[in-house]
C-alpha cells in the first residue's frame, strides 16, 4: 500500500550569520493513510523542521532545500508556490504549540476560521462559511459554538484554544495533520484532553498524523510507528513496540533510560545522556551522537552511519555502525539494570575492541 | 513542637486586584493560596505538585518569605518566622535559597558566571580573604559538574543544562538547610533533566539538604520526592508518602492527575479507562465555595458544595481533603499499574 | 467604559489648571522683560511704565493675578487681552487656527503618504539595497532640525529667493476661504518640510514593527491556512503593525495642533505658533497663557483619545 506522504532524503539548511546550520540531514520517512506517526527528539533534532518543510513553511532566501516529499505522488518539495498554497490547509494541515501566540490576537475565532475555509472554497459565501465554522467548534468538543465564534483568543482558556487551532486546521478535512508540539504548552489534564480529541477525530476523519514531540509518553500513546531524530537525522524508526520494547540505538536506549516512568520502580535510577546536544553548524563527523555514545569505536567517527533494516524486518530499521548482534546483547544488559560502563566493558571489551 | 523543619500553618495569600487612578481601592482579589496546612521534614524531599494556577509557586514563595502572607504561620525550626524583617530575615536568608525555572532569565547577563557564584558571599559578608571567594567558587563549580576555568564567562555562553548548573550553584553556596526548587528541569532537554535530577539528588544526599521540589511533572516528583503534596486552585487537597499517593491516591483530583499521565510505555498505553476531567480549571479569583474541585469532579455530591473538607487520613495512608475518596476499584480502573 | 471616560476628563480639567498655574509661575520667576516697558515703547519715562503696569494689572500680587485671571476664564471663557496691543487672545488664537490646521493636516497626509509604504517595503525586503538607502535618508531626515531644513528648502526652491523656483516663498500664505489655489501653494513647502522628519520616523517604525510582527507565531500559522503572502502581510501583520503607529500618529497630531512653531516662523504662517512666538518675544503673559493652554488642551484630548481607541484596536485592552 502507497503511503500517503513519502520523504525521501530531505535535506534542508539554513545560511545565518554563524554559518550553514545543518537543520535537517537526509530524512527519509513514510505515514501511511489514516496512521499516526510519532516522530520524536530533542531541541535541535530538526523533527519540527522537518514538518515546517513539508508544508512549504521553509522556503526562502537563506535555506537551501532538496529532497523529495511526495503526497500522492506529487513532490512537494519542487511543488510551485501557488499550488504548494493550495495544499497547505487543505490537504495537509498543521497545529503548533502555543495557541495563545498562534492564533492573531486582533480577529474573532469566527472570522480566522471562515478565512480558512474561504481560503480553498472560494465560492462559500458568508452564512455558508459561519456554519461550517461552527459545525467545526461543535466538533472539537466547544460549548455554544455560536457565540464562541465572536470571541477573541485570549477570551478562551489554553485547552479551548488549542481545540479552536484544531477546528481551524480540520476544517477543510485534510488527509493528513502535522502536530508540532501541541500539548508541551497544557496542562497535564488538558494535555490528554486534548490528545483524546486528536485520537477521536483522526479516526472519525479518516486522517493520517505526524505527531511532533518530545514527549517518549505522549508517543507512546498515540503513534503507530516511530521515528527518533537526532541531530538532523533518523536514528532509528520501526513500529511502536519495536522501538520501546526492543531498541537497537543508543540514544533510543539513553532517552528511555533517563526519563523516569510511573511504571517502573520509584527508585529505578535514571541514567542521563552524558554531555549535550551538538552544534548543527559544527558537527560532529560520522555518526552525530558518537561524542555522547557510551559505545562508540574509532570508527563512527569517520563514517556516516546508514539507516539498515533489523534482524530481517525492513520495518524497523536502525542507523548505527555497532553489529546487530552486539546491540542486542548491550540492550539486554541495559534492560536488566546495568549502567552503559558496565554493559560496555561486559559486551565490548570480550569483543577486542579498544574503547577509546 | 514538630518535627517539621519549615512548616505553614493556615496560610492565606491573596493578591488584591485593585481600580482607580490615584486613590486604589481593592475590587476583588486572586485567591493564590486559600488555608494551605504544610511541613517539610528535615532530610525529605516534599513534592509540591498541580497545574497552572494551583498556588504551588507562591505558596514556596511566602514560604520562604519572598512574598508577605496575608495571614497564617510560617515556623522555621520551630520559630515563629511569619513577619521576620531585617537582620534576623537577612541570616535567615542563609538557611534557605530557591533554584528558579528558566535557566535562561534567572541569570544576570552582564555578570560572570563567577561574580554570580560569589554573590551570596558578597551579601552577607563572608569569605573576605584574598582569594578565599574565588577558590570556594571554584570549588562550587566543580561540584555541580562545570569547569572551573569558565569563571570568567557570561551566562549565554553556556547551555541551557549548563546555566542551571550554575543557578545550583549558587543555590549551595553558603550551605543551607533547605533548597527550594521550583520546576528546575522543566525548560530542559529530556535528555539534560536527568542530569540536572541526579545532580540535585547527589547533592542533597552529601549535603543533608531538604528539598522542596515543585514540579508539573508527575512521573518526576515520583523519583524525586519521598512525599507528596497535591494542590488544586489554592489548597493541598492530598499529601501522602510517594509510594502511597501513586498506588492508593484517594482524592479524585490526584486521580485524574495520574490517569492523565502519559508513560512511556507501549504496553501501558491504551492499558486502562483514562478519566478525562471536563471543563477547565476555574479562577482564582472567583473559586468555587467549599470544595472547590467539585465543579469538576466526577463524584461530586450537593454537600460538596456546602461543606468544605478536610485533610483527613484516608485507606492506605494519605492525608485527602474528600468526602467521596476513590475506591480501590475507581484507582485501579484509571490508573495504570503501577510498580511500587 | 463610560465611567473610565468620565474619569479622563476630570483628569483633563485638573491638568490644564496645572498647567495654567506652572505656566504663570515660570513666567514670574524666570527673568524675562517687562511687558510694561516693552508695551510702552521708546525711551518711556517711569510714570509712563508705572500707568501701563497698572493698566495690566501688572502692579497686583502673583496670586491674586491668578485668581483675576482664572476667574475670567473659568466663568467667561474669557483667555484675556494681549499686553502688547490689547487685543482679546481668544479672538487672536481661534483666527490663527484655520492656518495650524491646514499646515498640520497637510502634513499628515503628506508623511502617511510617504513613509508608510517606505516602511512597508523595507520590511517586506529588509536588508535589500532599497531597505539600505531608504532607512540611510531617513536617519538624515530625523537628525536636520526642522528649521534648518526650512530655510535650505526656501533657499533652494522658494519662487523669491530659491535657486530652483518651484514652490511659493515664504509669507504667501493665503486663507482656504479666501483663495484656494494659493492656500495650497503656499502650503507646499511647509508640508514637505515639516512633514520630512516624521515621514521618515514613522517608516523606520513601521518597518521594524513589521519585521518583529512578520516574525510571531499568528503569521506562521497564516501562512499554514494556505493564505496568498500578500494576504498575510496584509490581514495578518499590517493589521498589528499599524496599531502602535495610529497611537502615535494621534499624539501627534495633538502636539502639532497646538502649533509647530518653528516651521511657522520659517515660512511665516500666521498660525497659533507663531503666535505663542510673538508672545515670548514680547513677554506677552496673556498671549503665552493661551497659546500654552491651548496646546496643552489638544494634547490631552488627543492623549484621550487615542486611548479610547486603542481599545477598538487591539481587543485584549478593554477598561472596565
Amino acid at each position: 500500500m502507497t503511503p500517503l506522504l513519502e520523504i525521501d532524503d530531505l535535506r534542508v539548511e539554513f545560511a545565518t550569520e554563524d554559518g550553514v546550520v545543518h537543520a535537517v540531514d537526509g530524512v527519509s520517512l513514510a505515514v501511511e493513510e489514516g496512521k499516526t506517526l510519532g516522530v520524536v527528539g530533542e531541541s535541535g533534532s530538526g523533527k519540527s523542521v522537518t514538518g515546517l518543510t513539508v508544508m512549504g513553511l521553509t522556503r526562502g532566501r537563506s535555506a537551501t532545500i532538496s529532497g523529495q516529499a511526495r503526497l500522492d505522488g506529487n513532490d512537494l518539495i519542487t511543488m510551485s508556490d501557488r499550488d504548494l498554497r493550495g495544499v497547505r490547509g487543505n490537504d495537509i494541515a498543521m497545529i503548533f504549540q502555543d495557541p495563545l501566540s498562534s492564533l492573531h490576537p486582533f480577529y474573532t475565532v469566527g472570522k480566522q476560521l471562515v478565512e480558512a475555509y474561504q481560503t480553498h472554497n472560494p465560492r462559500a459565501g458568508k452564512g455558508e462559511s459561519r456554519d461550517r465554522a461552527a459545525e467545526m467548534l461543535t466538533l472539537v468538543g466547544i460549548p455554544d459554538p455560536a457565540s464562541r465564534l465572536d470571541s477573541y483568543p485570549h477570551e478562551f482558556s489554553g485547552g479551548m484554544r488549542q481545540r479552536a487551532m484544531i477546528a481551524m486546521a480540520l476544517i477543510n478535512e485534510p488527509r493528513l495533520l502535522i502536530a508540532d508540539e501541541p500539548t508541551t504548552a497544557l496542562d497535564v489534564t488538558v494535555q490528554a484532553q486534548i490528545l483524546e480529541l486528536i485520537q477521536r477525530l483522526q479516526a472519525d476523519l479518516r486522517m493520517a498524523v505526524i505527531m511532533v514531540t518530545h514527549d517518549l509518553g505522549v508517543i507512546a500513546e498515540l503513534a503507530d510507528d516511530v521515528a527518533v531524530m537526532y541531530a538532523g537525522r533518523i536514528v532509528e524508526r520501526g513500529p511502536k513496540r519495536a522501538i520501546f520494547d526492543a531498541p537497537e540505538h543508543p540514544y533510543t536506549w539513553g532517552l528511555l533510560r533517563s526519563i523516569p516512568r510511573l511504571t517502573a520502580p520509584r527508585d529505578e535510577p535514571l541514567v542521563p545522556i552524558p554531555g549535550r546536544p551538538p552544534s548543527l553548524i559544527n558537527r560532529p563527523g560520522g555518526c552525530h551522537f558518537h561524542p555522547r555514545c557510551p559505545y562508540v569505536r574509532p570508527a563512527h567517527r569517520e563514517t556516516d552511519p546508514r539507516l539498515v533494516p533489523v534482524g530481517g524486518d525492513a520495518g524497523h530499521q536502525v542507523a548505527c555502525l555497532l553489529a546487530e548482534e552486539t546491540r542486542q546483547r548491550l540492550w539486554g544488559e541495559l534492560r536488566s539494570g546495568a549502567l552503559p560502563e558496565q554493559a560496555r566493558a561486559d559486551v565490548l571489551e570480550p569483543e577486542g575492541e579498544v574503547t577509546p | 513542637m514538630s518535627d517539621y523543619l519549615l512548616e505553614v500553618t493556615d496560610l492565606v495569600k491573596h493578591f488584591p486586584i485593585t481600580q482607580g487612578v490615584i486613590l486604589q481601592r481593592q475590587v476583588g482579589a486572586v485567591h493564590a493560596v486559600d488555608g494551605v496546612n504544610l511541613g517539610v521534614r528535615q532530610g525529605e524531599t516534599l513534592g509540591l505538585v498541580g497545574e497552572t494556577g494551583c498556588g504551588k509557586s507562591t505558596t514556596a514563595r511566602v514560604m520562604m518569605r519572598l512574598l508577605d502572607a496575608t495571614s497564617g504561620t510560617i515556623r522555621f525550626e520551630g520559630e515563629d518566622i511569619t513577619h521576620t524583617k531585617g537582620e534576623r530575615l537577612k541570616a535567615l536568608r542563609r538557611d534557605m535559597q530557591l533554584i528558579f525555572q528558566d535557566p535562561y532569565s534567572s541569570l544576570n547577563p552582564r555578570k560572570t558566571v563567577g561574580s554570580i557564584i560569589a554573590e551570596p558571599f558578597a551579601i552577607h559578608d563572608l569569605l573576605k580573604g584574598k582569594g578565599e571567594r574565588k577558590a570556594k567558587v571554584q570549588q562550587l563549580m566543580d561540584r555541580v559538574g562545570l569547569n572551573p576555568e569558565h569563571y570568567n564567562r557570561y551566562p549565554h555562553e553556556f547551555s541551557g543544562g549548563q546555566r542551571q548548573r550554575i543557578g545550583v550553584a549558587r543555590a549551595i553556596a553558603l550551605e543551607p538547610k533547605l533548597i527550594v526548587a521550583d520546576e528546575p528541569v522543566s525548560a530542559l532537554d529530556v535528555s539534560i533533566q536527568a542530569q540536572v535530577l541526579n545532580l540535585l539528588r547527589d547533592l542533597q544526599r552529601d549535603m543533608g539538604l531538604t528539598l522542596v521540589f515543585i514540579a508539573h511533572d508527575l512521573s518526576v516528583v515520583r523519583h524525586m520526592c519521598n512525599r507528596v503534596a497535591v494542590m488544586y486552585l489554592g489548597s493541598v487537597v492530598e499529601t501522602a508518602d510517594s509510594d502511597v499517593l501513586y498506588s492508593q491516591p484517594r482524592h479524585p483530583y490526584t486521580g485524574a492527575l495520574l490517569s492523565a499521565v502519559p508513560v512511556a510505555d507501549a504496553h501501558a498505553a491504551g492499558s486502562r479507562k483514562r478519566q478525562i476531567l471536563q471543563g477547565d480549571v476555574p479562577s482564582p479569583s472567583n473559586p468555587p465555595p467549599a470544595c472547590r474541585f467539585h465543579t469538576r469532579c466526577p463524584k461530586a455530591q450537593p454537600i460538596c458544595r456546602e461543606d468544605t473538607p478536610a485533610l483527613t487520613p484516608k485507606d492506605g495512608g494519605s492525608l485527602a481533603a474528600c468526602h467521596f475518596p476513590l475506591t480501590d476499584a475507581e484507582i485501579a480502573a484509571q490508573i495504570p499499574g503501577l510498580a511500587v | 467604559m463610560g465611567r473610565y471616560i468620565i474619569r479622563r476628563v476630570l483628569w483633563v480639567v485638573l491638568l490644564l489648571f496645572i498647567v495654567s498655574a506652572v505656566t504663570f509661575v515660570i513666567f514670574y520667576t524666570l527673568p524675562s522683560a517687562d511687558p510694561a516697558a516693552l508695551r510702552a515703547g521708546k525711551s518711556p519715562s517711569p510714570q509712563l511704565i508705572a500707568q501701563i503696569r497698572h493698566t495690566l494689572g501688572l502692579d497686583k500680587s502673583v496670586p491674586e493675578q491668578y485668581w483675576i485671571y482664572m476667574k475670567k476664564l473659568v466663568l467667561h471663557f474669557d483667555f484675556g487681552y494681549s499686553f502688547q496691543d490689547s487685543q482679546p487672545v481668544r479672538t487672536e488664537i481661534l483666527s490663527r487656527l484655520p492656518a495650524t490646521i491646514s499646515l498640520t493636516i497637510g502634513a499628515v497626509v503628506v508623511w502617511l503618504l510617504v513613509g508608510l509604504p517606505i516602511g512597508v517595503i523595507s520590511a517586506i525586503r529588509s536588508r535589500s539595497f532599497f531597505d539600505r538607502v531608504s532607512m540611510g535618508g531617513a536617519l538624515l531626515a530625523i537628525s536636520a532640525p526642522v528649521y534648518w531644513l526650512g530655510l535650505v528648502g526656501l533657499y533652494l526652491f522658494s519662487n523669491d529667493i530659491g535657486i530652483v523656483k518651484i514652490f511659493d516663498g515664504a509669507g504667501t500664505y493665503t486663507g482656504i476661504t479666501d483663495n484656494v489655489g494659493r492656500w495650497f501653494g503656499s502650503l507646499l513647502l511647509p508640508w514637505l518640510v515639516l512633514a520630512a522628519s516624521f515621514a521618515a520616523f514613522y517608516a523606520r517604525l513601521l518597518r521594524s514593527n513589521l519585521i518583529e510582527v512578520m516574525s510571531e507565531d499568528y503569521i506562521r500559522t497564516a501562512r499554514a491556512k494556505g493564505l496568498p503572502e500578500r494576504r498575510v502581510i496584509w490581514r495578518h501583520g499590517m493589521r498589528s503593525a499599524i496599531t502602535p503607529i495610529v497611537t502615535i500618529l494621534g499624539l501627534d497630531i495633538g502636539i502639532l495642533l497646538g502649533g509647530a512653531i518653528l516651521t511657522e516662523d520659517v515660512f511665516n504662517i500666521p498660525g497659533v505658533g507663531h503666535l505663542a512666538y510673538e508672545g515670548i518675544i514680547n513677554a506677552d503673559l496673556p498671549v503665552i497663557q493661551g497659546t500654552v493652554l491651548f496646546g496643552a488642551f489638544f494634547i490631552v484630548v488627543a492623549n484621550l483619545i487615542v486611548d479610547i481607541g486603542y481599545a477598538f484596536l487591539d481587543p485584549r485592552v478593554r477598561y472596565s
